[in-house]
């Protein structure tokens, strides 16, 4: 025990030390994200079928459609033809163009209560999840309440109150029932994001609550939370369908594929194929994006990979 | 003895759990001096982390609690302080440096985009003026091609790097005091002797003083001006690094000493101290290091020691100490 000193000698700066060649392609937590999505078909096919609705809710024209009020009135019921693809409907609308048209109905719904979940829950969740205490307690136990009334019943009973409404209408009162949530789940990541090193290295160096919040805190956990907004997407389209069908939705002359299967179930299955177009494209569209969420939180995943996640 | 920079007066913090309270610092007292470093040495649950945390008051709250004592820096206390104010304290007074650097750096954000913005915040710089401080802080630290690291992302970066760029963050606006946590603890054997020698030329440079966490009585020893031993929460031994080194004059320390095994002599066994880490949930009566103390008395069993002073700015909790130094 005579020397004890351990080797502190001093060492020449560290030209040795390298950035390991292999790690090397300067990839953001993005980049490996994107890296992942590429090899991912479902990835590839979710995204043609979402970039396929968006057009056609925006550009309709693009697939070749026909003018969706001129309907005659001598067509009624037309099987589907060359003239007619789908066919006509009862008051004699070609079919085709009155399904193209309604990806718009569902897609902006979709989109709607996203956008609001979203704002909602990150404004919500993170007070609730980063400042804690009363505040937490408050939001929380108020979610838990909200969250215990079922989407459709609640929206039912809102919009029969109200007697209906536009599509906007509809995706504020879905949203008003569906908000709970996605503000769980941003309140689970802002938690988990406060006990991170970064975060506490962040705080003592001085950084305020709010900008570890904004700086830190959600730019590294909002991942989950997007993914979570593309099932939203789907879900509320087909919330929005399942209102509208069941007659407290939208009304004529609105074009909707709820209010086109609602129209079907009359004549079924005398005239089933009424029923099987919009039916086919409200499923395709729901399952594009949640096969695209599902993909992105693949890749998101560094457990399901393997990456080099900090977890 | 000059008046400390940093003084922490009978510091009191409990964890509020389940199964109890469990007292993690219990009147903890040091002074830190101008230019100095101390080492806090101790193991798991020492408290030697939590006392850092306290110090910035950025422990988790629940479930710790500061609950009594007192930390002033310059005269000015900290605790009564509002968390703005405590805010311009944190990293511009005191600074800490924490011992996984990847875990302490943002993932989402390059070494640039992190440094950079702590300057514009905090020294109110041009984004040109900040980049360039960036770039001679990182020279500082010994980063070769610092413009080049300033695009790299924290994972591309080893950790001997990745603890330099933690350093340069640490030191970038010139803190009184560096209170760094196990630094070099999740780090290669190699890259920690470089770290700690950075560290301590950093302090021989400037004015900066500095508590150095540590389980690593050699670490301790070789970096130190004066050491600080804490076991259970509790501070039982304290003074100059050689006397603590050549005279330690607690049984704890001098068994931590004795466990460091000799290169020269042969030996069956690594020497270790007996017995278990203390359970804080359930300490001994008296003295908590009673149970595996070789000295242990009586009144060990019902009594804990008051620091004493053993000798020159050395002093040691335990009622045997004549007996350890001897």
């Amino acid at each position: 025990m005579s020397d004890l000193k351990p080797d502190t000698t001093p060492i020449e700066p560290i030209l040795g030390e390298t950035i390991p060649t292999g790690r090397d392609l300067n990839l953001t937590l993005w980049g490996d994200v994107w890296r992942k999505l590429k090899r991912d078909k479902r990835f590839w096919i979710s995204a043609t079928m979402v970039t396929i609705f968006i057009l056609m809710a925006l550009v309709p024209a693009l697939f070749f459609t026909k003018d969706p009020n001129a309907c005659n009135i001598h067509d009624t019921a037309l099987r589907p033809s060359r003239e007619h693809w789908f066919g006509t409907d009862l008051l004699g609308c070609d079919y085709y163009t009155r399904v193209i048209y309604g990806a718009r109905t569902s897609l902006q719904v979709g989109l709607i209560v996203s956008g609001v979940e979203l704002a909602l829950a990150l404004f919500l969740g993170s007070a609730s999840g980063f400042f804690g205490g009363w505040i937490d307690m408050l939001i929380s136990r108020f979610a838990d309440v909200w969250f215990s009334v079922p989407t459709i019943l609640g929206s039912i009973l809102v919009l029969t109150l109200f007697h209906g409404g536009g599509p906007v209408v509809i995706a504020l009162v879905i949203a008003l029932f569906a908000w709970p949530d996605m503000t769980r789940l941003v309140r689970a990541v802002v938690i988990s994001g406060k006990q991170r090193g970064y975060t506490r290295a962040a705080r003592t160096m001085g950084s305020s609550g709010r900008r570890i919040l904004a700086r830190h805190v959600l730019p590294n956990g909002i991942g989950p939370v997007l993914v979570f907004s593309a099932y939203v997407i789907g879900s509320s389209a087909g919330a929005e369908a399942g209102l509208t069908f069941l007659g407290v939705g939208l009304r004529l002359p609105a074009i909707s594929w709820g209010l086109q299967l609602s129209v079907a179930d009359t004549r079924f299955p005398e005239l089933a194929y009424l029923m099987f177009f919009p039916s086919l494209f409200l499923c395709l569209l729901i399952g594009a994006w949640i096969l695209l969420g599902e993909s992105l939180r693949d890749a998101m995943d560094p457990k399901l990979f393997g990456s080099s996640g900090d977890v | 003895m000059s008046d400390p920079l940093m003084d922490v007066e009978g510091l009191e913090v409990e964890f509020r759990t389940e199964d109890g309270v469990v007292k993690a610092v219990h009147g903890l007292s040091y002074g830190l001096r101008k230019g100095e470093i101390l080492a806090v040495l101790g193991e798991s649950g020492s408290g030697k982390t939590v006392h850092a945390r306290a110090i910035l008051r950025i422990l988790d709250s629940p479930p710790a609690f500061v609950t009594g004592g007192e930390v002033s820096l310059d005269g000015t206390e900290l605790f009564p302080l509002d968390e703005d104010e405590m805010v311009d304290i944190r990293g511009a007074r005191i600074a800490m440096l924490f011992q996984d650097p990847h875990t302490a750096l943002d993932p989402v954000y390059t070494v640039g985009g992190q440094m950079i913005e702590l300057l514009r915040l905090r020294q109110g710089l041009s984004k040109r003026e900040a980049k360039a401080e960036a770039i001679d802080l990182l020279k500082r630290v010994g980063i070769p091609s610092a413009e080049e690291r300033l695009k790299a992302y924290p994972h591309q970066l080893s950790g001997g790097i990745a603890q330099r760029v933690m350093v340069a963050m640490a030191v970038a606006l010139d803190p009184d005091v560096l209170l760094a946590d196990e630094p070099t603890s999740s780090l290669d054997v190699t890259v920690q002797a470089q770290v700690l020698e950075l560290l301590k030329s950093l302090v021989a440079d400037s004015e900066m003083s500095m508590v150095l966490i540590t389980h690593n009585l050699a670490v301790a020893v070789a970096m130190a001006d004066r050491i600080a031993v804490m076991y259970a929460g509790q501070l039982v031994e304290i003074g100059p690094a050689r006397e603590v080194y050549a005279k330690p004059a607690h049984p704890y320390t001098a068994a931590l000493l004795r466990s460091i095994p000799d290169i020269n002599v042969r030996e069956e066994r690594l020497p270790a101290i007996k017995g278990a880490p203390p359970n804080l949930l359930h300490l001994p009566a008296g003295c908590p290091f009673n149970p595996r103390c070789e000295y242990a008395t009586e009144i060990c069993l019902r009594e804990m020691p008051p620091l004493e002073s053993v000798g020159d700015e050395h002093a040691s909790a335990c009622w045997h100490w004549e007996e350890v130094v001897r």
